[in-house]
C-alpha cells in the first residue's frame, strides 16, 4: 500500500487487534495516523489491555463442584470394562483378566489419592 | 453470570512437567493408574476451558466427561510432538462445539454472531479500576455473554493460545471463518469493556 494514503479511524481500527497480537504490522501510513490520532491511540491501548487480560485468564482455574473427578474416573472405568468385555467375547481372555487386575489396582490408588487430596489445602486467589 | 466456584492458580500452563510426560507414556502403554493420575492433574483445568466455552456449569461437566472418554479411547493416537494439555484442549473444544451445535439445532436457533452484547454495567469506567482482577472479572463476564460461536474462537485463541488451524479444525469451520470470528469477538469485547459514548459517529476522520 502507498504510504501517503489517508486512512480513516475505521480503517485503522480494523488493523489494531492484529498489530497488538503481532499477527500484523503497522505500515507507515497506519503509524502516522495513530501517532496523530488520540482516539486510535486509546483504542490501541484498550486492545492491549484486553489481550493481556485474556492471556491472564489462562492462569486461573475454576474449581468444579465436588464429584466431577469421581464421575470422570467412573465413566472411564465403565468404558474400560466395556472394552474388556468386548475383548473377552472376542477370545482375548488374558486381556480381560489383565484389565480387571488393573481396574482393581486403579481403584485402590484412586482411594489413596482422594484421601491425600482432601488433606491438601487449596490455595485461593484473593478476589 | 459469574462462576460460583473459587479460583486457584493453574497447575500448568508453562512447559509440561516431565512427570506428566512419563504418565502419558505409561497410560499409552495401558497403565490405567497413570491415566487416572493424568485426569486428576488436569481435570480442573479442562473444566475451566469447558466452562469458558459453554458458559454453563452443567454443560461444562458433560463436556469434561466426554473429553476424557475420548482422550482415553484415543490415547494411542496422541503423539509426543504436541503437549498433552494442548491435545486435551483440542478434544475439549471439539466436545464443546458438538454439544453447542446439538443444543442449537434442538432449540432451532442459530449461532448468531450478531447478537447484541449488552453491558450490564456501562457506568463503570475500566480506566479507573485500580485492580486488574476487576478487569478480569469483567472480561470473564463479557466472554460469557458473547455468542457461543464467537466466544469459542476468542477463548481458544487469546486465552489458550491455540493456532487458528487447530481452532478451525476442532470447531468444524474454515480458518478464514475462525479469523473473522476472532476479529468480531475482540471488537465486541473491546466495545463492551471500554464503551465510548457516541463512538459510532465520533470515530471518524
Amino acid at each position: 500500500m502507498p504510504s501517503d494514503r489517508v486512512l480513516s479511524c475505521a480503517d485503522v481500527a480494523e488493523l489494531l487487534p492484529g498489530i497488538v497480537d503481532g499477527s500484523a504490522s503497522a505500515d507507515l501510513a497506519t503509524r502516522r495516523h495513530v501517532e496523530g490520532c488520540l482516539r486510535c491511540q486509546a483504542e490501541l491501548v484498550q486492545h492491549r489491555r484486553l489481550l493481556k487480560t485474556l492471556h491472564h485468564l489462562r492462569t486461573e482455574v475454576l474449581e468444579p463442584a465436588p464429584g466431577l473427578l469421581t464421575e470422570i474416573l467412573a465413566s472411564i472405568e465403565a468404558a474400560g470394562e466395556r472394552g474388556a468385555v468386548r475383548s473377552l467375547l472376542s477370545g482375548r481372555r488374558g486381556a480381560y483378566l489383565g484389565g480387571l487386575a488393573a481396574a482393581t489396582a486403579a481403584g485402590a490408588a484412586a482411594g489413596a489419592i482422594v484421601l491425600a487430596n482432601r488433606a491438601r489445602k487449596r490455595v485461593r486467589l484473593a478476589s | 453470570m459469574k462462576p460460583t466456584a473459587p479460583i486457584k492458580e493453574a497447575p500448568f500452563g508453562t512447559p509440561e512437567p516431565s512427570g506428566q510426560d512419563r504418565l502419558v507414556e505409561a497410560a499409552q502403554a495401558g497403565d490405567r493408574d497413570a491415566f487416572d493420575e493424568l485426569v486428576r492433574a488436569t481435570y480442573a483445568d479442562t473444566y475451566t476451558l469447558a466452562y469458558r466455552l459453554t458458559g454453563d456449569e452443567e454443560d461444562a461437566r458433560d463436556v469434561v466427561q466426554e473429553a476424557y472418554l475420548r482422550a482415553y479411547r484415543g490415547l494411542k493416537r496422541f503423539r509426543g510432538d504436541a503437549q498433552f494439555s494442548t491435545w486435551l484442549y483440542r478434544i475439549t473444544a471439539n466436545c464443546a462445539s458438538t454439544l453447542l451445535a446439538r443444543r442449537t439445532r434442538h432449540r432451532h436457533e442459530e449461532l448468531n454472531d450478531d447478537a447484541v452484547v449488552a453491558d450490564g454495567r456501562p457506568e463503570i469506567d475500566p480506566e479507573s479500576m485500580a485492580e486488574a482482577q476487576l478487569l478480569r472479572d469483567r472480561v470473564s463476564d463479557a466472554l460469557h455473554d458473547l455468542p457461543p460461536g464467537l466466544r469459542a474462537v476468542v477463548v481458544l485463541r487469546d486465552v489458550y493460545d491455540l493456532p487458528h488451524e487447530a481452532i478451525a479444525t476442532e470447531l468444524g469451520i474454515s480458518e478464514a471463518a475462525a479469523k473473522v470470528r476472532l476479529h468480531r469477538a475482540r471488537k465486541k469485547l473491546r466495545e463492551r469493556l471500554f464503551p465510548i459514548p457516541g463512538e459510532e459517529t465520533a470515530h471518524a476522520v
